[in-house]
């Protein structure tokens, strides 16, 4: 888990909180990340998680209250479904962590950024949808976990206006 | 003039009764002799039209027989047709106004008034409207650079000159994207430069997120500051071909546009316009929840709405307006601003009657000169239909019929898809149907037919898939476009449905569709970056018209519908 912790404070703190990663980096990072922590822990890496359920639990997020304090800015409907802008925002005191949880994905936890004291919690990525999903973030807050949801739509285009 | 006593004694019935639903004091204090002559009223007026599509000569257009509105929206202004349109805002059936906003006995009606629109037409009624009330801006929602032979043949073009001519103070596109990133760029920079002002805050590059036009403008009308926000079709690079933008990503973006509104506020500004291509629904919902905006004018779902809808929200109250299509009307806000606030206004919805207007010549001489290396071909007389051809519906038109026809035949499918477009005039039963009758339902940037092998699944997904973006209940996920029009399957739909679950029953030829079989698929307009080769459209159904001479009974290929049975936005109900 060392390496991707290293990873989400240089992305957060590299661009003063709003961190701007590729996103389609994120599987493959999250894969050889959860190798790893495989290999030194018990437990598998979230991000080998496909079940939804289970991401949610190991996050601590099963019962977590929707917070209006938790800002998403994504699109509703996808422009390009392999590169979806997602920045989540919060006024929470004491953020220690802000993940990413894509509903469809075949591997639903798209990111998690773990966040320095003093770090602003606005952290911004791309992600790689398969289809229309519900984008949930998830805060770890100093009182706890919240959460936070948008839908966005990925279609096939065409027959506008 | 053309108009006989007739004409001006039903015009003088009409204009007391109509349109007037909502501001009764008005109604009775003015009623105007001729519609034309608005009495002007307060210090600060916009005149809006939008979707012309290009449409520069008069034209026939038939409004919807169905609009269907779900959840939330149903029996709400925009989604009431025929005689429940009339009832809403009050308007006498069987007059000019009727015709103006109903499809209701169109063609005789059509045959009684004449052709609307027609930017000779449309240039007098501004000049005059401008004349009675100085300083008054002239606002164009998109969708005017695309829509005729001539826009397409002269990349836009004519438009770009008529425009300019036309005295057009600020627009904000939709179509005009499709010519591409580069041609946008290069009429903003050379023929708009200091005349026309192309702003939309919605607009970002996709690398930096940083902004791609200009957001707003603020222009002093009577030395009140009047800022005008632009809002790009928000879904652009969905809708249409994403490759021809490669860099700019849209999208609604609310939140920049409290911002924007916001900036524009403490700049200075007393009035804050939003010049919308959201779509009306979407208009709507972006009213209720972005404070400060006087009004949202706006177009791209062809709405053509008697009143404005004043929509609450936190901060107060925004008026939405929708200015129809097709250069059919003409939209005139005036407001009245007192302590730096609007304080009252005045709105009117004026259908633009080519008989009743005279052309202005200056713009007839223009016109003439950009048909004039095309005119042979646009006057080719293919066809004769006996009923009207349309297209504007949910569902399906006369003439998308027609084009699914011609993708069947000509491309030897059972089965053919035409996209549910909004644009496209409409022709009289017996009006030769010209080539340029076919390229004003056709002329696009990406017009190659396509010929596809797909599954039943894979034709299930794309109905569906399309179904969502016209009767998704929250119009933020909606696109503004009607269903794709379909030759050849029939089905059952039911618009109240969940995603997935619309479509039912589907059938070819009196057997159940498979799943798994494979089906040759007519179309055109993929918004693909790469078509195979092949015919472009307005050829395909040339050539079936030239070969049928003579077209009748029309059989409308429309789905079986569930659960609308009294939805006041189908007609029937």
């Amino acid at each position: 888990m060392k390496r991707r912790t290293f990873l989400g404070n240089t992305l957060a703190l590299a661009t003063t909180g709003a961190a701007l990663s590729t996103g389609l980096l994120a599987p493959q990072w999250a894969a050889a990340a959860g190798e790893a922590s495989a290999a030194s822990e018990a437990s598998p890496s979230p991000f080998n998680l496909k079940a939804l359920d289970e991401v949610l639990k190991s996050l601590n997020a099963t019962d977590a209250k929707t917070s209006d304090a938790i800002k998403i800015k994504a699109p509703e409907i996808a422009e390009n479904g392999a590169v979806v802008p997602v920045s989540i925002s919060t006024t929470l005191a004491g953020v220690s962590t802000i993940s990413l949880v894509v509903s469809n994905n075949p591997n639903p936890l798209a990111a998690t950024f773990t966040l320095l004291e003093g770090t602003s919690p606005d952290v911004t990525t791309r992600i790689k949808m398969a289809k229309t999903a519900e984008v949930i973030a998830i805060v770890q807050a100093a009182d706890g976990v919240h959460i936070a949801k948008q839908n966005i739509k990925v279609t096939l285009g065409g027959c506008g206006g | 003039m053309g108009m006989n006593r007739r004409e001006f004694l039903q015009l003088l019935a009409a204009a007391s009764v109509a349109g007037f639903g909502m501001n009764s004091r008005w109604a009775l204090a003015n009623q105007p002799s001729n519609p034309y002559e608005l009495p002007a009223f307060g210090q600060v007026s916009l005149l809006h039209y939008t979707d012309c599509h290009a449409q520069l000569l008069p034209i026939y257009y038939r409004e919807p027989s169905i609009n269907l509105g779900i959840g939330a929206m149903q029996g709400q202004p925009p989604h009431l047709v025929g005689e429940h349109f009339l009832k809403h805002y009050g308007i006498a059936p069987n007059t000019l106004e009727a015709h103006a906003f109903t499809y209701l006995d169109f063609a005789e009606a059509a045959k009684q008034y004449g052709k609307v629109g027609g930017f000779a037409h449309l240039k007098t009624l501004v000049d005059q409207l401008r004349a009675q009330r100085p300083g008054a801006l002239l606002l164009d929602g998109g969708d005017t650079w695309q829509g005729s032979w001539t826009a397409l043949k002269t990349k836009a073009q004519d438009m770009v000159d008529a425009q300019l001519l036309l005295g057009v103070d600020v627009m904000t596109p939709h179509w005009e994207m499709t010519y591409g990133a580069e041609r946008v760029t290069e009429v903003i920079e050379k023929d708009f430069a200091g005349k026309i002002d192309f702003v939309a805050q919605n607009v970002m590059s996709t690398d930096f997120d940083e902004p791609v036009f200009t957001p707003y403008v603020i222009k002093e009308i009577n030395k009140i500051p009047v800022a005008i926000i632009g809002q790009a079709f928000p879904y652009t690079p969905v809708a249409n071909p994403k490759h021809f933008i490669p860099d700019w990503s849209f999208g609604i973006r609310d939140e920049r546009m409290q911002e924007m509104v916001d900036e524009a506020r403490s700049k200075g500004a007393q009035v804050v316009i939003v010049l919308s291509h959201n779509g009306m629904d979407v208009d709507l919902k972006m009213a209720s929840k972005v404070t400060g905006i006087d009004a949202i004018m706006g177009g791209h779902t062809h709405d053509g709405i008697v009143q404005p809808v004043v929509v609450e929200n936190a901060g107060g109250k925004t008026l939405v307006t929708n200015a129809g299509s097709n250069g059919k009307f003409l939209g005139v806000l005036d407001l009245e601003v007192k302590e730096g606030k609007v304080a009252d206004y005045r709105y009117k919805l004026l259908p633009v009657f080519a008989n009743l207007l005279t052309p202005n010549p200056e713009m007839v001489k223009l016109i003439e000169k950009v048909r004039a290396p095309f005119q042979k071909e646009l006057a080719e007389e293919l066809a004769v239909c006996d009923e009207v051809l349309y297209r504007r519906g949910n569902f399906n038109g006369t003439f998308d019929q027609l084009i699914c026809n011609a993708l069947m035949e000509g491309l030897d499918t059972p089965i053919a898809f035409s996209p549910g477009f909004r644009w496209g005039t409409s022709l009289l039963p017996g009006q030769p149907i010209t080539f340029e009758q076919v390229a004003n339902q056709t002329a696009i940037t990406y017009g190659t037919v396509t010929r596809n092998e797909m599954t039943g699944a894979m034709i299930k997904t794309i109905l569906e898939d399309v179904a969502d973006n016209l009767f998704n209940p929250d119009p933020y996920y909606q696109q503004g476009g009607d269903m794709v029009r379909v030759g050849g399957l029939q089905f059952s739909f039911d618009p109240t449905a969940k995603m997935g679950e619309r479509v039912s029953d589907l059938e070819l030829a009196g057997k159940a569709l498979d799943m798994t079989k494979t089906y040759p698929v007519a179309g055109w307009a993929s918004v693909q970056e790469s078509v195979p080769e092949n015919k472009l459209i307005w050829e395909v159904v040339a050539d079936y018209l030239r070969d049928k001479k003579t077209l009748s009974k029309l059989e409308l290929n429309t789905p079986h519908l569930k659960n609308v049975s009294t939805n006041p936005g189908m007609v029937g109900s």
